[in-house]
């Protein structure tokens, strides 16, 4: 019986330590980004200035999208973060099923004062992102690539071309390239006679095509000249450029731009902190601090207006850059992307 | 493990289910039943029924044949109005939009033109506010999701579909995809097991037959791929096999092939890296199987007149059978699930069928659908841990 006794104890302290582990009374604010340089910039930006000035402790965490994830954190009771960087099909969807909570944008400065497209009820714009052509200036001498026709164009830029394996972006970019005017793309998509466009489209590149996961591979790619050019997004080939001395360049004629948001979990039980670090971070003076970070697009309007211009090149906040830029349809998606991955998933295997 | 099979006394046997029933109970509540009630998804399907279930009775009063009645339309019209208003019309939109794609704005948009006071007391009410309201379609996805069961899910994972009336049909060609991706899967699985057996009983019986100060660094070096992370190998992979990579320069430079060969980015990559690293679970209980052996058994069938191939081929290697399967199927199952390695060393046609769960899963949110790949993948491999299980025990020990 005292055997017994033991057992019953043992099991009650690791219970209790347990219940400890997942309690918010011990855990600090947590925030959860990509990771990366992308998470480095934030922290060097934001999280150690947060918490030195206000005295609140932070914790990280990274993960790599996916509202799933998220469901099943709040659906399934666990408490563990606070704040998430989610992108925008997270963020609707996530929001209609009750998974983030409302933001008090009075408390944000407005929402006139952050880009349209930044503003949403569960979320407020982190950062401004894009997906543009990438090549290597090395191997691409003289005049590179300049639209998605180009691109399509095998004759006049021998060599494959790195693009990402999903319908998501391959189908603009196809339709672009067809010369469907960056307005009218969703439009075409919404049609079976455009989505049928748009893979016979696909269909002249596929032979031509490394397709790659993960953003991390195309440096790679480039740099090792598995492929002359690639779908990409921009700050890693910067990055490459910077600590490489690598020369590639980009092209941003009809680059295709997306938000990624900070977000609330509905059950985060740090609710006042957590507001407090979102309105830090989207206060003008602290994003133009992200942008001699990493090279991305701000979403305060004042910051955008104060910012220096040097650290606008080579990102969405250049209006140079945004002509015939395409934003991202993320209603779209979440109503055509099960159809169209199955498609998609059938096509690219055969 | 046939002594275990002996007949214990009561008292006795009693006393080993008490031993067993903590980690029995702490299985059961944290492994078994969120699998199950993952898995439930594939069929269960209670979305509409629980937010709209005036129209879920007149639904499934309704026979289907010809025109909806009115009275239905003006039911759904009236919940699609409080769904709006209550925040739950995403629920029921999501769920007829996996069945008839565009049904989502469809239901979104007809909420907004009915609060804003468009009629909606008639079918061709609402035909006036969509066209869509006037066909066939909307009105079958309803239907099929009227619950408490569906086959929606099962059907879709077979390529599969309900059409208007009712009837089972083949999806449109170019949307067919899970069938293939299935066999794809077991396929790639089968051959990397199959390459690992290749691989790994050689270096398994070097490393049993080592002594021990021997085998030991030998056995860090087959442990090394579980501590490094997947995209590092991956990466380490592409350094090699890219077409400029070591591997073709190597080639290139010793003159046996003229032009770099495709060795990433192709089914041949996805075998390359997984067979790399999933080789230690083969190697593994392989070595512990062949380590049980006694050295004395080769030297008795060699005493008895036995050449080396014949005294390897009937005493040494049925002896090793157990571990052989064991390996196997740990390989094998362990391939089934993978995903990141295909995705990365792959090409377009190398895509398995975990990484349509994960999709559905992390990002769709379609978890009826997530189930029901699941479920197709778990069945199948069941039967096979099942078979495999009964080929160990019937190997002569």
């Amino acid at each position: 019986m005292k055997s017994w006794a033991r057992l019953l104890g043992i099991a009650a302290l690791t219970a209790s330590v347990a219940a400890c582990g997942s309690s918010s009374e011990l855990r600090p604010l947590t925030v959860v980004g990509w990771g990366g340089s992308s998470q480095d910039a934030h922290r060097n930006a934001y999280w150690t200035s947060f918490s030195r000035t206000t005295g609140i402790p932070l914790r990280e965490d990274s993960w790599r999208g996916g509202v799933g994830v998220i469901r099943t954190k709040v659906v399934g009771g666990d408490t563990s973060w606070d704040i998430v960087q989610v992108e925008t099909e997270d963020l609707i969807l996530g929001c209609e099923e009750g998974l983030f909570q409302r933001l008090d944008w009075a408390g944000l400065g407005g929402r006139n004062a952050f880009l349209p497209a930044a503003v949403h009820d569960c979320g407020v714009g982190a950062m401004l992102w894009s997906y543009v052509i990438g090549y290597d200036g090395d191997r691409i001498k003289g005049p590179g690539p300049k639209s998605w026709a180009d691109f399509w164009d095998v004759k006049r830029f021998p060599g494959k071309r790195g693009m990402r394996k999903t319908p998501k972006y391959s189908l603009e970019f196809a339709l672009m390239a067809d010369g469907v005017p960056a307005d009218q793309v969703y439009p075409t998509l919404r049609t079976p006679q455009g989505v049928d466009r748009a893979f016979r489209k696909l269909d002249e590149i596929k032979p031509n095509v490394i397709w790659w996961s993960s953003i991390s591979q195309v440096p790679d790619l480039l740099g090792s000249r598995e492929v002359v050019m690639s779908v990409t997004s921009p700050g890693r080939l910067i990055v490459a450029n910077r600590t490489e001395g690598r020369n590639f360049k980009l092209d941003w004629h009809g680059n295709i731009f997306a938000v990624d948001y900070w977000v609330i979990l509905a059950n985060s039980p740090r609710k006042a902190e957590a507001t407090q670090l979102i309105r830090y971070m989207t206060r003008a003076e602290n994003q133009m601090r992200l942008a001699s970070h990493i090279p991305t697009g701000l979403t305060n309007v004042e910051a955008n207006q104060r910012v220096d211009p040097k650290l606008k090149l080579d990102t969405p906040s250049d209006p140079a850059n945004m002509v015939g830029a395409l934003e991202l349809d993320a209603n779209f998606w979440v109503e055509y992307g099960d159809q169209l991955t199955q498609r998609f998933n059938a096509w690219v295997a055969r | 493990m046939p002594g275990s099979r002996a007949k214990l006394p009561g008292l006795r046997r009693w006393w080993r289910v008490a031993l067993l029933a903590p980690l029995l109970l702490f299985l059961l509540a944290s492994f078994v039943a969120p699998v199950l009630m993952m898995l439930s998804r594939a069929v269960v399907d209670r979305d509409l029924e629980r937010l709209w279930p005036d129209s879920a009775v007149a639904l499934r009063q309704w026979d289907g044949a010809g025109a909806p009645p009115d009275a239905l339309a003006a039911t759904v019209a009236r919940e699609i109005v409080a769904t709006r208003q209550a925040g739950t019309l995403n629920q029921v939109a999501n769920r007829l939009n996996y069945d008839m794609v565009g049904s989502r704005s469809l239901l979104y948009a007809t909420a907004d033109r009915l609060t804003a006071g468009s009629a909606g007391t008639t079918v061709r009410d609402l035909a006036r506010i969509d066209p869509r309201w006037g066909q066939p379609g909307i009105w079958a996805a309803m239907r099929h999701a009227d619950g408490p069961l569906t086959r929606h899910y099962l059907l879709a994972a077979l390529d599969r579909r309900l059409d208007a009336d009712d009837r089972i049909v083949n999806v449109p060609a170019e949307q067919a995809v899970f069938a293939n991706i299935y066999l794809r899967t077991f396929k790639i699985s089968a051959i990397v097991a199959l390459l690992c057996i290749a691989l790994g009983y050689p270096v398994a019986y070097l490393l049993a037959s080592l002594p021990e100060r021997k085998a030991n660094p030998l056995l860090i070096l087959v442990l090394l791929p579980f501590w490094t992370s997947a995209l590092v190998r991956t990466a380490a992979w592409a350094v090699l096999l890219q077409t400029n990579g070591v591997v073709n320069n190597a080639l290139q430079t010793v003159g046996l092939i003229d032009a770099p060969l495709q060795l990433i980015y192709n089914r041949l990559g996805v075998y390359i890296a997984m067979t790399h690293v999933l080789l230690p679970f083969f190697i593994l209980p392989l070595y512990g199987v062949m380590k049980g052996i006694p050295p004395t058994a080769m030297r008795a069938a060699s005493s008895l007149g036995a050449p080396p191939l014949r005294a390897f081929l009937s005493v040494y290697l049925p002896q090793t059978l157990p571990g052989v399967a064991a390996g196997a199927i740990i390989v094998f199952t362990l391939a089934l699930g993978y995903y990141v390695t295909p995705a990365l060393v792959g090409g377009g046609a190398d895509q398995m069928i975990s990484a349509s769960i994960a999709f559905y899963t992390n990002q769709s949110l379609n978890w009826g659908m997530a189930a029901a790949l699941s479920l197709l993948l778990l069945l199948p491999l069941l039967l096979m841990v099942f078979a495999g299980r009964t080929m160990v025990r019937t190997v002569p020990a």
